[in-house]
């Protein structure tokens, strides 16, 4: 038994057990502050379930072999564009919602499946390609924002401007929808239920999928194509649905992530979003060829709680606001982490 | 005679299972040792610790000591070992495909040129001799007996080719003092397996090396061996000089049981019997393994043999049925067309195959052995499936440790990882895997490549008992004996045609013409 929790431990990897180790540390002196704790644990759940399907939506690309999906704002804009539409109708509430998952998840499969054809041709480089595949893709909707012919005043420029703003306020139309469903409090802490609930379904159903014959046809291209093929799985196919499931993910993700942050943001906002995300995943425990529900959960637990404390912890201290340059030293420092060891464990 | 390498009391345990056992010996210059025992018995492993390979560190090290010439050692990286005169062959070839064969013989050890500029420019980027380089590794090639041309690429190269240059490249050290095969002979053929023999005797003899020989082959061990170590179970049953042990003596000592491979003696004749499969004009693109426009029946019931030598086509034909390599022709099985590069389609119709590949092509190596070995006949037949279509862990857990018990696959359990087994018990897993799919006519290429004389007498068994039950066996070896002991008909390929088909009974030397057409 002993060895047991020891052989965990060390399965459980030395930088998360330090970086776990951090976020106790920061909670010590957020109570050392007589900060509010209760406040600090509702932000972390609220941004927990806010990001949790994005998180997710990496797990199909490892295990199928296309690597990390740094080409998660394709995906992304599926998702936003969802938004948009249903909001251009004054479609709110339930109706609001659900139409702009339908929408996004249509689009996500369509642009999956452009983009897991595209990959096929680069194999080997999936992951540089898709950063920029993610790069161009924003870029280009930047230009389509502002033509694309949505009139409804609430989403355009104000003054008879013309496009799409960068910003737009999901105040009318579904705030929180998930967030807010069955949400309780115990001691102050406010669980944002619905978010969670959505999180733990789909984790639940990406984990069921991957034990259908599907799935592991999709998992056993990712751990070796050679014997895929010879199993009679076409890998190229494989590698296809793994990049559509991604992107599906994807857009349905940053829909539910949406509705709890409260705005749509457009333009550049997508550009770097892939980056904390994947950082999520890796400090979860994941390797570029190995990727867990476990691991998904976990990072997105410690990653985001670490986000949420450390902001106003250290700016008690030391006085200033030092929280984006530090969520950005972190979150791209786990990634290089992750990548040099990948390229140390092969060399 | 001084001692070069000494063990003493070596033991080691991976995750608290013990897999070596106070082992002890000692090796004198100039000496061929033998290190004998079943798949799993530890003897991988024991040549790990000598080089200082990263799994023993990274699994806790080992205990007892390790000396070479009086000098206690424990290396930490491989790079050292290599430095204190020790040389591996591996199992697998480590070598680069896109760099000549000189290149790759001397990677890392290039002599540099001794033009005076040379002088001047600073330790890395200083000027490589290429002259040397070529002559350096004809020299080489010429100690381990290879006629080959210095410049040609790696790149298609046979596999017989690839053993002898990873052991110039061996050789090529300049302080060389103990070299170790792991396996050597497994990929070769027959006549390419004496010609490594007379090399590494001749490295023994006249160059005064020591030798560590891991083999499965008791022909080559008796042949060239002076002494032989025998483990089993990662203990130390004992150290003999090969003269005073027979075959039987050592495969007993292996075993622990005495074991025979004989031929059964009623056999009836497979002509009587309808084609299951005919081939017409059959190509296959395989490079290094070409066959062009062969013509086969393989008759419905019987066990044909496909023999030959290495590069000459013989894996091409089952990998051109699998539909793994590129394939043309007219192929009709069960009275029907085939559909050729489709391996889904020939799957599904009751194929089945076990590559020669294991590694590559036959293993999901960071997942269990349970779903190893129920993948094939969950995915193409949906088996091992429970109501909602999912993967029936139970089920898929039961079948596998029956699997488990009739091939004696010795692992921890089920639940093990096929990247944690040893090379012969990875091979029963593969195996297990194909005849899950429960195949009507099923391809099997080198099954018994790197595995011990008791696993090999299982696998031949369950492949003559499978064939009793009525399924025609299409069997790919380079081991004659193999062919002999369980086929009906041998078909020897040769240049990628097939030169001619004969009986087991044939004598010797038909058989070496037949392969020398
Ligand atoms: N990396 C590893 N982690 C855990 N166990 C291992 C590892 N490598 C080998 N083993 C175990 O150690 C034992 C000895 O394995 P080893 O590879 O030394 O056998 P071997 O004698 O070389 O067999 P073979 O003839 O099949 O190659 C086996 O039971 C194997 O399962
Ligand atoms: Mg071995």
């Amino acid at each position: 038994m002993q060895k047991k929790i020891l052989k965990q431990f060390i399965e459980f990897g030395i930088a998360r057990s330090i970086i776990v180790l951090f976020v106790i540390v920061l909670f010590i002196l957020a109570i050392l502050k007589d900060m509010q704790i209760a406040e600090l644990i509702s932000d972390s759940l609220a941004r927990i379930g806010r990001n949790g399907i994005l998180v997710l939506a990496l797990l199909p690309g490892v295990r199928g072999g296309i690597g990390l999906n740094f080409g998660l704002p394709l995906g992304i804009i599926c998702g936003l564009i969802g938004m948009l539409v249903g909001m251009e109708f004054d479609w709110t509430g339930l109706s609001g919602f659900v139409s702009a998952l339908s929408i996004a998840g249509g689009l996500g499969v369509l642009a999956g499946w452009g983009y897991g054809v595209l990959l096929n041709k680069v194999k080997g480089q999936e992951m540089m390609v898709g950063t920029y595949v993610g790069f161009s893709i924003v870029s280009f909707m930047c230009l389509l924002w502002l033509l694309l012919p949505f009139s409804n005043p609430k989403l355009i420029w104000a003054l008879g401007g013309k496009g799409l703003r960068v910003t737009i306020s999901l105040a009318d139309y579904y705030p929180k929808i998930l967030d807010d469903f069955l949400s309780f409090s115990i001691f102050n802490v406010t669980i944002p239920f619905g978010s969670l609930l959505f999180f733990v379904l789909f984790c639940f159903f990406v984990s069921l999928f991957f034990r259908s014959r599907w799935g592991r046809a999709i998992a056993a291209t990712g751990a070796n194509a050679q014997f895929a093929k010879a199993n009679g799985i076409n890998p190229n196919q494989t590698r296809v649905w793994s990049a559509v499931l991604s992107t599906v993910l994807a857009a349905i993700g940053i829909v539910v992530y949406n509705q709890s942050f409260g705005f749509v943001q457009l333009y550049t906002a997508p550009l770097l979003m892939a980056f904390p995300i994947i950082a999520c995943l890796l400090i979860g425990g994941a390797e570029v060829g190995r990727a867990t529900i476990t691991h998904v959960i976990l990072g997105t637990v410690i990653f985001q709680t670490l986000l949420t404390i450390a902001l106003p912890v250290t700016s008690a201290f030391i006085g200033g606001d030092i929280s984006e340059t530090a969520r950005i030293i972190i979150s791209n420092g786990i990634i290089l982490y992750a990548l040099a060891g990948v390229k140390g464990k092969t060399a | 005679m001084s001692l070069v390498l000494e063990l003493k009391n070596i033991s080691k345990s991976y995750n608290g299972n013990p897999v070596l056992k106070g082992i002890s010996f000692a090796l004198q210059k100039g000496e061929v040792r033998a290190v004998i025992g079943e798949n799993g018995a530890g003897k991988s492993t024991l040549m790990n610790i000598i080089f200082g390979m990263p799994v023993i560190h990274q699994s806790g090290g080992f205990e007892g000591e390790c000396l070479i010439d009086g000098h206690v050692v424990n290396f930490q990286k491989p790079q050292h070992a290599m430095a204190a005169g020790l040389g591996m062959v591996h199992q697998e070839f480590m070598l680069i495909p896109g760099l000549k064969v000189s290149e790759n013989i001397k990677l890392n050890r290039e002599p540099l040129s001794s033009k005076s500029f040379n002088r001047f420019l600073p330790g890395k980027l200083k000027v490589i001799d290429n002259e040397q380089i070529h002559k350096d590794s004809l020299k080489a090639l010429q100690k381990v007996g290879m006629d080959l041309d210095p410049d040609q690429l790696i790149k298609g190269l046979s596999v017989g080719h690839l053993q002898f240059i990873e052991i110039a490249r061996e050789v090529d050290h300049q302080n060389l003092k103990v070299l170790v095969f792991d396996e050597p002979t497994a990929v070769l053929t027959e006549s390419e397996a004496s010609q490594l023999l007379n090399t590494i005797r001749h490295l023994a003899k006249d160059l005064g090396i020591a030798v560590l020989f891991i083999s499965h082959r008791l022909d080559e061990v008796k042949e060239i061996a002076d002494t032989v170590t025998v483990l089993r179970d990662g203990e130390l049953i004992g150290n003999y000089r090969c003269e005073d042990l027979d075959k039987k003596e050592m495969a007993r000592l292996m075993v622990g049981r005495a074991v025979n491979i004989r031929r059964d003696q009623e056999q009836e004749s497979p002509n009587a019997r309808q084609n299951i499969m005919t081939l017409k004009n059959f190509s296959v693109r395989m490079p290094g393994e070409n066959l062009q426009d062969i013509d086969l029946e393989i008759k419905q019931g019987e066990i044909l043999g496909i023999g030959g030598l290495a590069g000459q086509g013989k894996l091409g034909l089952a990998n051109g049925i699998a539909g793994l390599m590129p394939a043309s022709g007219n192929v009709i099985f069960e009275g029907q067309a085939f559909s050729l590069n489709d391996p889904k389609q020939a799957l599904q119709n009751g194929l089945g195959f076990l590559s020669e590949d294991r590694k590559q092509t036959g293993l999901l190596l960071d997942e269990s052995i349970t779903h190893n070995i129920c993948f094939t006949a969950s995915h193409v037949l949906g088996r091992f499936q429970n109501r909602f279509g999912l993967f029936d862990q139970k089920q898929g857990k039961e079948w596998a440790q029956k699997m488990i018990k009739d091939f004696d696959i010795r692992c921890t359990g089920p639940e093990q990882h096929t990247r944690r087994l040893s090379g012969g018990n990875q091979q029963k897993v593969c195996l297990a895997r194909v005849i899950t799919a429960n195949p009507k006519l099923l391809f099997v290429s080198e099954p018994t490549r790197g595995v011990d004389i008791g696993a090999k007498k299982i696998i031949l068994d369950f492949l003559r008992s499978l064939n009793q039950q009525g399924v025609t066996v299409v069997l790919t070896s380079s081991e004659l004996s193999e062919l002999r002991v369980l086929c009906d008909r041998i078909a020897i390929v040769a240049s990628g045609k097939i030169s001619e088909i004969l009986l087991p009974e044939d004598s010797d030397e038909r058989f070496g013409l037949a392969m020398a057409a």
